[in-house]
C-alpha cells in the first residue's frame, strides 16, 4: 500500500469510526401490544402464601427446610426452589417478623416482575433469556443457557438463581406459568399463583388494563367501598369490601427500570417492601447504547484495524526502527 | 521480526526447589476442581444468590487478563509506535500474557454453571449481539489464539522449521494488528461489563458510560506496570543484566496514562456529585482512598527523572500500580457490589487455593519455558 493509498485508506476509517460515534441513545424497548401480567396489591394480601404453594407445584419445586424437619415450607427469600415468596416488612425496618403493635407493616409479594425492557436479555450471551414479542413474557431456555450468571448480575430485582447445590445446575425463574410443559398463559389460563388467591390480592391480566385498574386503586381513601376481582382483571367472581389503607399514589412497575408488566401498589412505600429505587431509563438501554456506540456495525473496530495493519506492516517489514 | 539474535535459551535446573513447591499447589487446584466437576459449584465456593461472581471471574478473569496484558501494550510501543529499543521486552512479555489469558479463560470456563453448552456462544443462531459478555467471551478467545501465533516463533525457532517462521513472518503484521485491536475491545468491555448493573455496583465505582473508558487506561499502565515487573524479576531471580535503561522510557508513559486517568476519574465523581462517598469513613470509602492512594504512588515516584532511573524505585511504582489497577477492579466487581437482600461473599479456602494453584501454573510454566525456549534476551545484547 502507497503512503497516499494508506492516507485515504485512515481517512475513511477515522471518518467511519466517528460517523460510528454518534448512533443515538438507545430508547427504552416499548411496552409489547399484547402484554400480559400481574397485579399485586399489598393493601389486600393476608399473609397466607397460597401462591407460593402453587407456584412450588407447578414448578415442582420441593419445600425449604431449616431443620430438614419441619412441615411446613421455611422459605425466607427467592430462590432456585422458590420462584415466588411472601414476605413482611415493617415500614421502616425492611424485612422483619411483622411488629403488629406498630400497625405498620405490610406484605409483599415477589417474583420475576418480566420488565418491559429486561436486563437478563440485553446481556445473556447465548439469548437463552427470551422476551416474547407480543405476550412480553420473559422466558428461560437451560438447554442454551451457559451458566454465566451474568443475568443474576444484570437483574435489578436479583430475580434468576443458579442451582449452585447440583452437580449440573440450571437457573431458575418465574416464567409467568408459559414455560414448556405448563403453557398456561398460552393455553388461556392464567398464572397458578393469581389462580389460588384468595383475596384478590394478586391478579392476572393484560398490563394495559391492569395498570388502569392500579391508577383507579391509587384514587381510593381508607374506609371506601370498592369492588376488587378475585383471580383476573376481567373476572366474573368480585367482591365488594372497604378500603384498608390509603393508597399509596406511586404505582411500582409504571415507570421502573423502563417499566415491568408485574406491577404492585400498597397502602405504605412500595420502596420499603423490598423493591429498587429505579431510574426510568432501563439499564439494559444504558448498556446497549455504550455497546452499539462502539462496536455499532463493527466499524470503528474496522477502521482502527485498518490502521494498526498499516503501521504494523510498515514496521514489521524493512528494519527502519527509529530508536 | 528478525530476532534470531535477539534470545537465548536459559541453560539452568528446571526441577528447582520453587519449582516442586508451585507443583504442589498446582496438585491441589487440580483435585478442587474435580470436587467442582463432581459436586457442582456450591460444593467448593461461596457463590450465593446475590453473589453470581467470586474470585474465579473477579480474580482470575478480571484482574487476571489485567495483568496478562503486558504482550499487548508492547506490541503497541514497538509495532504499532515503532519502537524498536523495546524488542527485546517482548517476548518474555507475550509468554507471561499467553499464561495469564488461556488462565482467565480456563476460569470462565470451569466458573460456568453449564459449561457443557458453552457452543452456544459461536452459534449465528443463537448468540446475543447486544451482550458485553458475548463480546468479551469471543474476544478473549481469539486473542488467546493470536497469542500463540505470537509466540510461535520462539518454538520454531527452537526447533528449527524455517519454512513456518517465514509463512508466519510474512503475516506477522496482520497477527499483529489484530492482536494490538482485540485487547482494546475486550479490555474496555470488561468495564462495561458492569453497565447493566446499574445500583448494584456502588457510585463510586459505577460510572455508567466512562466504564470502558476506565477499564482500558488502566489495563494499559498495568500493561507496562507489568512489563517493568517481569523484568526486574528476571534481573533478580536469575542474576541477569538490569534493563533499566529501557524500564524507565515505559515509566514515562505511566505518568501520561495516570494523570489523564485520575483527572478523568475525579471530575467523573464529582460531576455524579458523587465524591463524597470516598470520605464516609466506611469500607467502601477507606477502599476507594486506599484505590487512589495506589494509584498516586507511581505518579510521585515516576513524576522524577532521578527516581525513574532507579530500578529499585521503577519496580516499587509498578508494584504500586499493579495493586491500584486489581484493586480497581475488586472493587467495582466486588467489593463495591451490593445486590441488597443481605447477601454476602466472602471466597472459600477452597476458591482461594484453585486460584493460587493457576498462579502457580503461571509461575512454574515461565520459569520452566524460559530454560527451554529462546525466551529471555540475550544478556549481552541488553
Ligand atoms: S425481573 Fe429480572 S429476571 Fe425478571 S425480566 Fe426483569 S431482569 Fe429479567
Ligand atoms: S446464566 Fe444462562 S441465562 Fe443467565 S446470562 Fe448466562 S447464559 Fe444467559
Ligand atoms: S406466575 Fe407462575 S411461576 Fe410465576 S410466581 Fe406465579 S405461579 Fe410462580
Amino acid at each position: 500500500m502507497k503512503r497516499r493509498d494508506f492516507l485515504k485508506a485512515a481517512g475513511t476509517g477515522a471518518l467511519v469510526a466517528s460517523s460510528a460515534t454518534t448512533v443515538s441513545a438507545r430508547e427504552n424497548l416499548p411496552v409489547p401490544e399484547d402484554a400480559v401480567g400481574m397485579l399485586y396489591d399489598a393493601t389486600l394480601c393476608i399473609g397466607c402464601r397460597a401462591c407460593v404453594v402453587k407456584c412450588k407445584e407447578i414448578n415442582g419445586a420441593p419445600p425449604e427446610t431449616v431443620e430438614g424437619e419441619e412441615h411446613w415450607d421455611m422459605a425466607q427469600e427467592l430462590s432456585a426452589d422458590t420462584l415466588t415468596i411472601i414476605q413482611a416488612f415493617n415500614a421502616d425496618t425492611g424485612p422483619d417478623i411483622p411488629n403488629l403493635a406498630d400497625g405498620t407493616f405490610s406484605f409483599s409479594k415477589r417474583q420475576c416482575m418480566h420488565c418491559v425492557d429486561p436486563g437478563c436479555v440485553t446481556v445473556c450471551p447465548v439469548s437463552a433469556m427470551q422476551k416474547h414479542p407480543t405476550t412480553g413474557i420473559v422466558s428461560h431456555d437451560p438447554d442454551v443457557c451457559i451458566g454465566c450468571r451474568y443475568c443474576v448480575l444484570a437483574c435489578p430485582y436479583n430475580v434468576p438463581k443458579y442451582e449452585y447445590d447440583e452437580t449440573f445446575g440450571q437457573i431458575q425463574k418465574c416464567q409467568l406459568c408459559n414455560q414448556p410443559g405448563v403453557e398456561r398463559i398460552d393455553n388461556g389460563q392464567i398464572t397458578g399463583c393469581t389462580e389460588v388467591c384468595p383475596t384478590g390480592a394478586n391478579i392476572f391480566g393484560p398490563r394495559k388494563e391492569l395498570l388502569a385498574e392500579a391508577k383507579r386503586r391509587a384514587e381510593l381513601k381508607e374506609g371506601d367501598t370498592y369492588t376488587y376481582p378475585l383471580q383476573s382483571i376481567d373476572s366474573t367472581y368480585r367482591y365488594e369490601t372497604q378500603v384498608k389503607a390509603d393508597y399509596q399514589q406511586h404505582i411500582f412497575g409504571e415507570k421502573e427500570g423502563g417499566g415491568t408488566q408485574v406491577l404492585v401498589v400498597a397502602g405504605t412505600p412500595i420502596t420499603n417492601l423490598g423493591l429498587p429505587e429505579l431510574p426510568e431509563r432501563s439499564y439494559a438501554a444504558n448498556s446497549e447504547t455504550v455497546q452499539h456506540t462502539i462496536y455499532g456495525g463493527m466499524l470503528a473496530p474496522a477502521g482502527l484495524l485498518a490502521g494498526l495493519l498499516y503501521l504494523a506492516r510498515r514496521n514489521t517489514k524493512g528494519d527502519d526502527k527509529d530508536e | 521480526m528478525s530476532s534470531h539474535h535477539e534470545h537465548q535459551v536459559l541453560n539452568r535446573k528446571i526441577f528447582t526447589l520453587p519449582f516442586i513447591f508451585l507443583a504442589a499447589l498446582v496438585l491441589i487446584a487440580f483435585y478442587i476442581l474435580a470436587e467442582r466437576m463432581i459436586f457442582g459449584l456450591g460444593a467448593v465456593t461461596n457463590l450465593n444468590d446475590g453473589y453470581p461472581w467470586g474470585i474465579w471471574i473477579v480474580y482470575d478473569v478480571v484482574i487476571g487478563t489485567g495483568f496478562a496484558t503486558g504482550g499487548w501494550v508492547l506490541a503497541m510501543v514497538v509495532y504499532i509506535a515503532n519502537k524498536g529499543k523495546y524488542h527485546p521486552l517482548v517476548r518474555p512479555a507475550l509468554l507471561a500474557s499467553l499464561f495469564g489469558y488461556s488462565l482467565g479463560a480456563f476460569s470462565a470456563f470451569i466458573d460456568m454453571g453449564r459449561y457443557w453448552n458453552v457452543y452456544n456462544m459461536v452459534l449465528p443462531g443463537q448468540i446475543n449481539i447486544n451482550s458485553v459478555m458475548l463480546e468479551v467471551g469471543l474476544c478473549v478467545t481469539a486473542y488467546t489464539m493470536i497469542l500463540v501465533l505470537e509466540f510461535a516463533p520462539a518454538v520454531l525457532e527452537r526447533f528449527k522449521i524455517p519454512r513456518l517462521s517465514q509463512l508466519l513472518d510474512k503475516w506477522l503484521f496482520v497477527i499483529i494488528g489484530i492482536g494490538v485491536l482485540l485487547p482494546t475491545m475486550h479490555q474496555s468491555s470488561i468495564g462495561s461489563l458492569l453497565i447493566s448493573a446499574g445500583h448494584k455496583v456502588d457510585p463510586l465505582w459505577q460510572s455508567l458510560s466512562l466504564q470502558p473508558f476506565f477499564a482500558l487506561i488502566t489495563a494499559i499502565a498495568m500493561g507496562f506496570s507489568i512489563v517493568i515487573f517481569e523484568a526486574s524479576m528476571v534481573t533478580v531471580g536469575f542474576k541477569r543484566p538490569s534493563e533499566t535503561h529501557l524500564l524507565k522510557g515505559l515509566g514515562r508513559l505511566i505518568i501520561y496514562l495516570l494523570g489523564v486517568y485520575l483527572l478523568v476519574r475525579f471530575g467523573d465523581l464529582v460531576l455524579r456529585g458523587e465524591l463524597g462517598r470516598a470520605f464516609a469513613g466506611d469500607l467502601r470509602g477507606n477502599m476507594f482512598l486506599l484505590e487512589t492512594l495506589l494509584f498516586v504512588i507511581p505518579l510521585v515516584i515516576l513524576l522524577s527523572p532521578g527516581r525513574r532511573s532507579s530500578g529499585a524505585q521503577l519496580l516499587i511504582a509498578a508494584v504500586s500500580l499493579l495493586l491500584a489497577g486489581a484493586l480497581y477492579r475488586a472493587n467495582a466487581f466486588m467489593i463495591g457490589w451490593h445486590p441488597g437482600g443481605g447477601y454476602i461473599y466472602f471466597p472459600s479456602a477452597k476458591e482461594v487455593l484453585l486460584s493460587l494453584g493457576f498462579v502457580a501454573i503461571e509461575i512454574a510454566g515461565y520459569l520452566a519455558i524460559v530454560k527451554f525456549l529462546p525466551v529471555l534476551p540475550k544478556a549481552d545484547h541488553a
